[in-house]
């Protein structure tokens, strides 16, 4: 990608994501992020009259960790779970564009696991959970060489982009 | 008709935006040798570098798991859809360089 992207997320969908972290620690919490992808231009890049691809989180997908095996640092969202986003998502005019995770006291970084196991495209954020106290959220992307995920900067915004 | 492949979402990038590519194949392994030869940039993100479908990358063919079939060797014929479905797993240990466990237990976490 040419600039770093943007993820633009509503603060009350921010906290929900943080709010399940909390719910399920000591375990590992997992849900899918649903939303478009947009050259909407960022307001600070208004000025320079630049365009800032952005990803737009409009609602979430809250899903059951299925590694009930070890639920303190492992999540698996099945294929079944996959579809039942796709098509939650799809029901809304929206697509599933990546996935959240908490990492029960554990930085809000990805994982060598997390890494083996991405995809691309998708973002992948991440909640800092500190006991039980919800902290740092982060999102990433896979980069397309799979080596190395590259941080994507979150924006908050208070209503719906344009 | 062809064999269709549905192409999932993190992968369309990498296949000119496209959702499906349709070839003529008699086995699922032909199938997606066609798709990760017209598309190359799909390969490493479906296959591990020994040639494997990596453990997260789920395929059907008309709605039936190929793990249940005869995976890659899955005879498919004209107008059959191969669809490949992604799972999703990750977790916090280990870390990039990092010797740290999650949680309060020193015990070593499953993988």
């Amino acid at each position: 990608m040419a600039d770093a992207p943007a993820l633009w997320i509503s603060g009350h969908l921010a906290e929900k994501i943080r709010a399940h972290g909390a719910e399920t620690y000591p375990h590992e919490c997992c849900g899918a992020l649903l939303g478009r992808d947009s050259n909407a231009v960022l307001e600070s890049d208004q000025a320079q009259g630049s365009l800032t691809a952005a990803r737009e989180i409009l609602q979430l997908f809250p899903l059951v960790n299925r590694r009930d095996d070890s639920p303190r640092n492992r999540f698996s969202v099945t294929p079944a779970d996959v579809m039942a986003a796709e098509k939650a998502a799809s029901a809304q005019g929206l697509e599933v564009v990546g996935w959240y995770h908490s990492h029960p006291d554990h930085p809000a970084r990805p994982s060598e696991y997390d890494r083996d196991h991405a995809w691309p495209w998708y973002s992948y954020i991440i909640v800092s959970v500190q006991n039980g106290a919800p902290q740092d959220m982060t999102s990433w992307r896979l980069n397309d060489d799979r080596a190395e995920f590259s941080p994507e900067g979150i924006e908050i915004r208070h209503r719906a982009a344009v | 008709m062809p064999v269709k492949v549905m192409i999932p979402s993190p992968l369309r990038p990498y296949a000119g935006k496209r959702e499906s590519a349709e070839f003529n194949a008699r086995t699922v392994g032909e199938a997606l040798g066609h798709l990760t030869t017209e598309f190359g940039e799909l390969r490493k993100h479906l296959f591990t570098e020994e040639g494997k479908l990596r453990s997260f990358v789920n395929v059907y063919v008309n709605d039936e798991d190929i793990r249940y079939l005869a995976k890659e060797n899955t005879p498919t014929k004209d107008g059959d859809t191969i669809s490949i479905i992604p799972s999703i797993a990750g977790g916090c240990f280990p870390l990039y360089g990092s010797p740290r466990f999650c949680g309060t237990t020193k015990e070593r976490p499953r993988d």
